[in-house]
């Protein structure tokens, strides 16, 4: 069963390997030739006038929120498609709940303004 | 044992060379090709070795060169371990999503069943998503760690357009497996040997809602609001240079190649031609033995496969350079609105046909 990942797991080794390689080799390859100005993170010429890691809206959070709620039931599909014809029509009529239920979700957040940015 | 290794080692080198060493760097030039050739200009043709430009594919060497030689800069204040770390969380995902996708059938060569894919497992589909949703952490830490504005606006929309329209793609695949009952991906490519399997007659809505998604998902224009250069300066990776920087290229040209292999293996047939069985194919080049012949018909598959695979991502360079970018309300109504309701409409309405014809 796990056999079944070795393949992967090489492949994420080498993965690894060739990422971590170019980053090394970017960093002991170029110059180094730094001063204060330089160092400034970019802010279109300004010098940077507030902190990034500050409060941002909330509209992220709440995209963030809707995405494990609807993410977790878009798994519920995957063995439910797999298995949809040794179902038949129990399974149809099961999903098509599950469908409703997940409909009144979105229905719910969309009224609610939830999908909608300004 | 041995021998398995060997061929798992083989196939896995054959896929870096292809990715890393042939698709990503040649796609920064046809991309600069493809747009001086839509824009009415002559486009990447500078860079020369003696006199010659060779259709500026040097350019590739010479970018290459400057990557790798420019000075690898951190800004003050900046998280120096996340700044550093993410380029590889961003390319790592991207070059692993390929352990799952078959570029051919498979074939007895020396007497020996030969798969054409590194990894063949059950959830394939599955592992693909799994995977290609940790770049979002990639992304996300790039644009936190910089101390940058633009770099943290820029990683925030990445967040939720990348993950949004991950809910959308998740749903839009589901009629694909519904249709074909599987989610290993060399059982769905095997299927699609007969033409009239197709995915694209199978689930039409399907495929088009796939390829918008996916496009979304890699942040291309018409969807590249997380980077776009004329409001973000350039998004996520504005306080990168040298190779860092071109590793999210990287990533992103590989992600293209990927979405273009697995819309290939769900809708496009995979490696087989139309009307053409492998038995039929195998039979033609029959005088050369078995191992010659299933040598030959694996070449031609695997020919084949990509070039389907460099269709899509033909398509998806005329694509970028067509449309112009989304504003990004437009992106998520997008995503929310009309391709989630749609899906999920696409999934009963597969559903009652699969019923009916039963």
């Amino acid at each position: 069963m796990l056999e079944q990942y070795a393949g992967a797991a090489i492949m994420l080794v080498i993965a690894i390997g060739i990422a971590v390689g170019m980053v090394v080799m970017t960093t002991f390859l170029g110059p180094k030739r730094e001063f204060a100005d330089k160092m400034e993170p970019f802010e279109c010429g300004e010098s940077q006038l507030v902190s990034p890691h500050q409060r941002f809206s909330v509209k992220f959070y709440l995209v963030a929120v809707l995405f494990v709620l609807f993410d977790i039931e878009a798994i519920f599909f995957f063995p439910w498609a797999i298995l949809f014809r040794r179902l038949g029509m129990f399974g149809f009529i099961e999903m098509l709940l599950f469908v409703f239920i997940l409909g009144i979700g979105l229905l719910y957040v969309w009224k609610r303004g939830g999908l909608d940015w300004e | 044992m041995l021998v398995d290794l060997t061929i798992t080692l083989v196939k896995i080198l054959f896929i870096f060379a292809v990715t890393v060493g042939f698709f990503a760097p040649v796609l920064t030039w046809v991309e600069r090709k493809q747009s001086a050739l839509m824009q009415d200009r002559i486009g990447a043709n500078r860079a020369d070795i003696m006199g010659f430009t060779f259709l500026g594919l040097f350019h590739i060497i010479a970018d290459a060169l400057k990557m790798f030689t420019k000075e690898d800069f951190i800004p003050d204040g900046a998280n120096k371990f996340l700044h550093t770390i993410s380029p590889i969380v961003a390319l790592v995902p991207a070059l692993l999503t390929f352990a799952v996708v078959p570029f051919g059938g498979q074939y007895t060569l020396f007497d020996k069943e030969v798969n054409l894919v590194i990894s063949d497992l059950d959830v394939g589909l599955l592992f693909v998503f799994a995977i290609a949703s940790l770049a979002t952490y990639g992304y996300v830490i790039a644009g936190w760690s910089s101390n940058n504005n633009w770099s943290l606006l820029g990683s925030m929309r990445t967040a939720s357009q990348m993950i949004s329209y991950e809910v959308t793609m998740g749903l839009t695949i589901i009629g694909v497996l519904m249709v074909y009952g599987s989610m290993k991906l060399t059982e769905i490519g095997a299927i699609q040997e007969n033409f009239w399997m197709w995915g694209i007659f199978l689930q039409p809505l399907g495929f088009i809602m796939f390829l918008t998604a996916s496009i979304a998902e890699n942040k291309r224009i018409p969807f590249d609001a997380p980077e776009a250069e004329s409001e973000l300066v350039a998004g996520y990776f504005t306080e990168y240079s040298g190779l860092k920087f071109g590793m999210f290229f990287m990533a992103e040209f590989i992600e293209m190649v990927t979405i273009g292999a697995i819309m290939t293996i769900l809708f496009l047939g995979a490696w087989h031609i139309p009307f053409l069985t492998t038995a039929t194919l195998l039979s033609w080049f029959d005088f050369l033995g078995t191992t010659g012949s299933n040598l030959v018909v694996m070449l031609i598959h695997v020919g084949v496969f990509f070039a389907k695979v460099v269709f899509f991502i033909y398509l998806q360079m005329i694509i970028r350079w067509t449309l112009p970018r989304f504003r990004y309300d437009q992106i998520m109504k997008l995503g929310w609105k009309i391709l989630l309701p749609l899906s999920l409409a696409n999934i009963l309405v597969t559903g009652l046909v699969i019923l009916a014809l039963n």
